[in-house]
């Protein structure tokens, strides 16, 4: 039986079930499969390029840095995989409905509410968004991050609920979530219904893949060729992709990932080796 | 080719339920097929798509939905738990249908839940589901249906042989709680009126608990006693794992013996408290019975060797309690006081001989039980004089 080890964050205690779940289920498949957890991202991308995993569940922002790290090191990472729920995601921009603020234009001399220093979805890919659209952070717009999690690159959502809360409470101007979170937070009820407004919206990126760097080494592609035949008729693996949030493992691409190495390229998050140079950013 | 369907959602948005609405229209449609949704929410197309997403559905600019496979694979290996109707039971549950209701669409994987009785002919019977309708039309309110004020002047001695007797059923009535509550948890739910019936019959003595513990202490007197054979005869109902077994030693033998005490008490009691609660206690108990006896007569039915193993049982019990005084001399004697009313010889006398027609009584209710249990008439009236002399 051929054998994989894959790289995880603890993001959540759930990560625990879901991968042991998914052991049990590749080892029922042939595939001598297991997991270590690390506590943040940026070592499993060191670990990954290091050799002592062969994969790693990774972030958008360590995928940019194990692209990085692994050109550095002449080497060359592959994204094996990655869930439906991964493609063509957006940020967007928001305010108090009551607010003067009508579009990003309005935003200058605001203070903005985003989520943790190393969250691309609520404070990378939209302060770029912000850039490119003339507001340059720190000098146009003020900002103020939430830092929940860090090390986490923003899987931990309380960054970005403590943002939108912030907003509803007055205590920003605007505030930056995932899409899927602007409809999660407008469920629960952090955001009141009717009480915010969008005024910005990221173009579509994508999220988590399964980066490796030796893509064709048999175990890794059947570890790839098995993440992508789990089905969601499968009573055995349907809690777990519930609980991982997908229906559907699909092909890796890296082609979502621009807008998030331009903000990465801006802020001098990583250097162009993937060294982090990002000076208030202790994960 | 029909056109591609298309859902206005006015000014709904997926903050206020759109997703029923576009769910409603996307229901039909097989995977792959396209539902365009227009909407003048703000945050419409912000929403659909990320709502699309995390449904498993495909999206394409401006706001087009392509129906994903998830609902549809969602209800692979998806199987029906039996029907909703009674006769529509299986004989053997799945265990992993847990506590679906009977008839419900199990989706496939979730926990093993294991229930030990699980199989239909162990546990059902086709009276049950009469039964429990019954049992639910003739639930009373001990607060009003008991006329607590009905003068109660009876002489102390007297007074005292009733409170001995209450104080006798009350410990009765207890394990008669207590042996249906430890089977309601091991009962498949697939059963629900079995568990159903016997949740009333729990409640039912709870209720006689209450009752006879009240007529027990209504002239402010302290309870009777609790004899040593008596609590031992019960252990022995208690003890026993076995959910047919202990249905035909509780509900067939004990309350069957019951109803005839009741009966009695309801002839005989010195006042109007106790002949009330004695009724009415005696209509739950005729039912526990008759469900008793359905439940041993379908098991026996579908397992010859039933009968075999109720004879050890009664065998088993009796041998146990050879060596105890059975009923307690106290409740006897009050019962005799009780059915006498007063003191003088003549009286005694004819209490005494209603005690005597009460044990015929019992023995006879018994015998006619177990013969309709299938047992010949001489091994019915063998078992019936091995029946425990606590009479539960």
């Amino acid at each position: 039986m051929s054998a994989v080890v894959m790289g995880a964050v603890a993001y959540d205690p759930k990560v625990v079930t879901i991968w042991d779940g998914f052991r049990r289920w590749f080892r029922d498949h042939d595939l001598d499969f297991d997991y270590v957890l690390y506590s943040n991202y940026e070592r499993q991308a060191e670990e990954l390029v290091a050799g002592r995993v062969d994969a790693a569940w990774n972030s958008p922002l360590a995928w940019v840095r194990t692209d990085r790290l692994a050109r550095s090191a002449g080497r060359k990472a592959h994204a094996l995989t990655m869930r439906d729920t991964d493609r063509d995601l957006s940020s967007v921009v928001i305010v108090r409905d009551d607010s003067p603020i009508r579009s990003v234009n309005d935003l200058r001399g605001t203070v903005i509410g985003t989520g943790a220093v190393d969250s691309p979805q609520a404070t990378l890919i939209p302060l770029s968004y912000l850039r490119a659209n003339g507001l340059a952070p720190g000098r146009d717009v003020t900002v103020r991050r939430f830092d929940i999690g860090v090390g986490l690159h923003g899987d931990h959502i309380g960054g970005e609920r403590d943002a939108a809360r912030a907003l509803v409470a007055g205590d920003v101007d605007a505030a930056c979530v995932i899409d899927g979170n602007h409809l999660a937070f407008a469920n629960e009820g952090t955001l009141p219904r009717g009480s915010t407004r969008i005024v910005g919206r990221t173009a579509l990126y994508d999220h988590c893949n399964m980066t490796v760097l030796e893509p064709d080494e048999p175990a890794v592609a059947q570890f790839g060729g098995l993440l992508r035949s789990m089905s969601y008729a499968d009573a055995a693996v349907r809690p777990l992709l519930d609980l991982e949030g997908l229906k559907q493992w699909e092909a890796g691409r890296v082609s979502g990932y621009d807008a998030l190495t331009t903000a990465v390229d801006e802020t001098g998050f990583y250097d162009a080796d993937g060294d982090v140079t990002a000076a208030d950013y202790r994960p | 080719m029909s056109p591609q369907p298309i859902i206005d959602l006015d000014a709904l948005g997926f903050d206020r339920g759109a997703h029923l609405l576009v769910e409603h229209v996307l229901g039909p449609l097989a995977p792959g097929d396209r539902l365009t949704v227009r909407g003048h929410d703000p945050a419409l197309t912000v929403h659909l798509r990320a709502w699309a997403r995390r449904e498993g559905h495909g999206f394409e600019e401006p706001a087009t939905v392509v129906k994903g496979r998830a609902g549809v694979d969602r209800l692979t290996g998806a199987v029906r738990a039996g029907g909703a109707d009674p006769s529509e039971i299986v004989a053997r549950p799945g265990s992993t249908w847990g506590l679906a209701a009977r008839g419900a669409l199990v989706e496939a994987g979730g926990p093993e839940l294991h229930f030990e009785l699980d199989r239909a002919d162990v546990v059902w019977a086709d009276l049950v589901p009469r039964l429990y309708a019954q049992a639910l039309a003739a639930q009373w309110d001990p607060a009003t249906s008991i006329d607590w004020d009905a003068p109660v002047d009876l002489p102390d001695d007297v007074e005292a042989a009733v409170v001995q007797v209450m104080t006798y059923l009350v410990e009765n009535e207890q394990a008669a709680l207590v042996v249906p509550a430890r089977f309601v948890g091991r009962i498949h739910p697939h059963f629900r009126e079995v568990m159903q019936l016997l949740a009333v019959q729990v409640a039912d003595e709870a209720r006689h608990v209450e009752v006879f513990t009240r007529r027990a202490r209504l002239r402010g007197g302290p309870l009777g006693v609790s004899g040593a054979g008596g609590r031992a005869s019960l252990t022995t109902l208690l003890e026993e794992p076995d959910f047919s077994l202990a249905t035909f030693l509780l509900s067939v033998l004990g309350e069957g013996t019951f109803l005839d005490l009741l009966g009695f008490l309801e002839r005989h009691a010195p006042d109007p408290v106790t002949r009330q609660i004695a009724h009415l206690a005696l209509t739950d108990e005729a039912r526990h019975v008759a469900f008793g006896v359905a439940h041993v007569a379908h098991h026996a039915q579908t397992d010859p060797a039933l009968l075999g193993r109720l004879r050890l049982a009664v065998e088993r019990r009796h041998a146990a309690l050879a060596q105890t005084s059975g009923l307690n001399r106290d409740v006897f004697d009050a019962l005799v006081v009780l059915a006498a009313g007063a003191w003088e010889p003549d009286a005694i006398a004819r209490g005494y001989a209603r005690v005597q027609e009460l044990q015929r009584d019992m023995d006879e209710g018994r015998r006619g039980r177990l013969a309709r249990l299938g047992f010949a008439p001489d091994e019915a009236a063998e078992l019936s004089s091995l029946h425990t002399r606590n009479f539960m």
